[in-house]
């Protein structure tokens, strides 16, 4: 079923706060084979004038994309998950993610559209702290499949 | 790890080219690691029923294996400020030793304000793109 053009623009409740751990960058950092000290030695990410560890640029998705479900979760969104591929992704980072950071994150339907049968649907998860202060803006285009 | 600084580089400059391996287990972990558990990743049977090859990588994955390609070149991982990319083809990841073979060649296609360059990436697994448009923008010493 293609998506409600009505939904462009809707926005979701804030999330509940993600606290960003250091055990949780070393493990991403090892899983993408990223071997700087700056992601797992708090000290080597102090000298390189960072207050803790820092994240590889792509972990903001480890937040992003949980709290984009909140869309897929919204009954007025009939997406099949189980046919969504993802299409395009980007970042906009205003600060690295660091360790000790709680994350909020606000999720936003930014497009809709169809496209030679697939719908298409564009989120927008923008991470702030807790104290409101700007960190990444994640934006995915996810693609269903033969479903508009 | 030195940093490297926007006054040592022109358009056209190109970053050392990277050819990473990727296996099952490296899907594995980086499913773990990430929390994308989508069975495509690590199940041949289900990968197969939805129609693919075969058991493909993360998008995310790709996209996080070339951007250790633009950072390293940077000297910082903080440097990375706008990261974007289009999921061209699936890399299909065969259930062996080897596993897949992705090649990532980056080269500096603008220079912007405040020391910021852009870095356009070509990202192809057995000579075909897999990434229909990869771009970050860093921020050089």
């Amino acid at each position: 079923m293609a998506l409600d053009r009505e939904l462009v623009g809707r926005s979701y409740p804030p999330s509940a706060v993600y606290e960003v751990g250091r055990a949780k960058i070393a493990e991403f950092a090892a899983a993408i084979g990223e071997d700087d000290p700056v992601h797992r030695d708090a000290d080597a990410a102090r000298a390189a004038g960072h207050p803790d560890v820092i994240a590889p640029p792509t972990f903001a998705i480890v937040v992003s994309l949980e709290a984009a479900f909140v869309v897929l979760s919204d009954p007025e969104v009939s997406l099949d998950y189980s046919r969504v591929v993802h299409g395009e992704q980007k970042f906009t980072h205003h600060r690295p993610i660091c360790a000790g950071d709680r994350l909020v994150a606000t999720t936003t339907i930014d497009a809709v559209r169809s496209v030679a049968g697939n719908d298409l649907l564009t989120t927008r998860v923008d991470l702030a702290t807790e104290d409101g202060e700007a960190v990444c803006t994640a934006t995915s285009m996810l693609v269903a499949r033969g479903t508009a | 790890m030195s940093l490297r600084s926007a006054t040592d580089v022109a358009v056209g400059t190109e970053l050392p080219e990277q050819v990473l391996r990727v296996t099952r287990a490296d899907l594995v972990r980086y499913a773990g690691a990430s929390g994308d558990f989508n069975p495509i990743h690590w199940n041949d049977r289900v990968a197969t029923e939805v129609g693919l090859p075969g058991v493909i990588a993360h998008g995310m994955f790709t996209m996080a294996l070339a951007s250790r390609v633009v950072t390293s070149w940077a000297g910082n991982p903080g440097a990375l400020v706008e990261y974007h990319v289009r999921f061209g083809r699936p890399v299909v990841v065969p259930d062996d030793d080897a596993g897949a073979e992705v090649t990532v060649r980056g080269k500096v296609g603008a220079l912007l304000e405040d020391g910021r360059v852009r870095v356009d990436l070509t990202v192809t697994t057995d000579g075909e793109k897999v990434l229909s448009l990869a771009r970050a923008i860093v921020r050089l010493a």
